[in-house]
């Protein structure tokens, strides 16, 4: 059945790899999300790298999940890139007129992984003193 | 403007009864395959998909689901993939305001019909409060 699918999210160092292979569902979605800030609980990651390399359309849901997602893991002192999203679904949600306000995105997994560890390195270099 | 879809001599493709989040997923890959057929270009397929995806959200979360038809036939001079939604829920009262940019329902989503009509060559919507709504969206091939 197509609820037992879950993505699986892969811990490499400081960072949380998703790959979203399948066509979500709604309700998939919102799992997603929330399986992911269980994990940043958990493992204290500081980046999430989202591979929607595969994915052949983001609608408005999915889109609004992301964007939600990033808000919330920001929040949780955790950054989110989106990674590799085909031209033609770039195209589309501009098209379509959602914006996805601080959404991160790399071209590949290899420099959305420099980012994250680019914002790392600045964040151990000025770390924000205890009041 | 819409009305049966025997009023045409389209060819019905799909006919098929949206009540799930998964039928939502079944048709996205549907319409996906005859875009693909009709030998629509890649940006084209996703935006027709993506179309189809806000109207059956719509429909599934307003309207609690609905008949939802493909047909393929020709359009004042123009081949055309068709996509039909009808449902029997409660109609949007202020339509004129639905279909402006930046309208957001108290959710803060709205309808996203705007956005949706960008997405295709021809847009059609009929609704009425308390009866359903009809939308029908098409694109040349």
């Amino acid at each position: 059945m197509l609820e037992e699918k879950r993505i699986p999210i892969i811990k490499i160092r400081e960072f949380l790899i998703v790959s979203i292979q399948v066509d979500m569902h709604d309700k998939m979605a919102i799992q997603l999300q929330s399986q992911i800030l269980t994990e940043i609980e958990k493992t204290g990651a500081k980046g999430v790298l989202i591979d929607i390399s595969v994915l052949e359309m983001v609608d408005s849901f999915i889109g609004r999940m992301l964007s939600g997602m990033a808000s919330m893991a920001s929040i949780m002192d955790a950054a989110v890139v989106i990674v590799g999203m085909q031209p033609a679904v770039a195209i589309t949600l501009v098209e379509l007129g959602l914006e996805m306000p601080g959404i991160n995105t790399a071209l590949n997994m290899e420099k959305g992984m420099e980012m994250l560890e680019e914002r790392l390195k600045e964040n151990n270099s000025n770390p924000i003193k205890a009041i | 403007m819409l009305n049966g879809a025997n009023d045409n001599n389209w060819e019905i493709l799909t006919k098929e009864q949206i009540e799930t989040e998964f039928d939502i997923v079944k048709m996205r890959g549907l319409v996906r395959h005859f875009a693909k057929e009709k030998k629509l270009g890649i940006v084209d397929q996703t935006r027709i998909t993506t179309a189809v995806s806000e109207l059956l959200r719509n429909m599934h979360q307003y309207a609690n689901g609905g008949l939802f038809i493909i047909e393929i036939g020709n359009y004042e001079g123009n081949n055309a993939l068709i996509f039909t939604c009808i449902d029997e829920g409660p109609g949007i009262p202020d339509l004129e305001l639905a279909m402006s940019d930046g309208y957001t329902s108290s959710e803060g989503m709205g309808y996203g019909l705007p956005g949706t009509k960008r997405l295709v060559d021809n847009f059609e919507i009929e609704t009425e409060v308390n009866k359903g709504t009809k939308v029908r969206i098409m694109k040349w091939i």
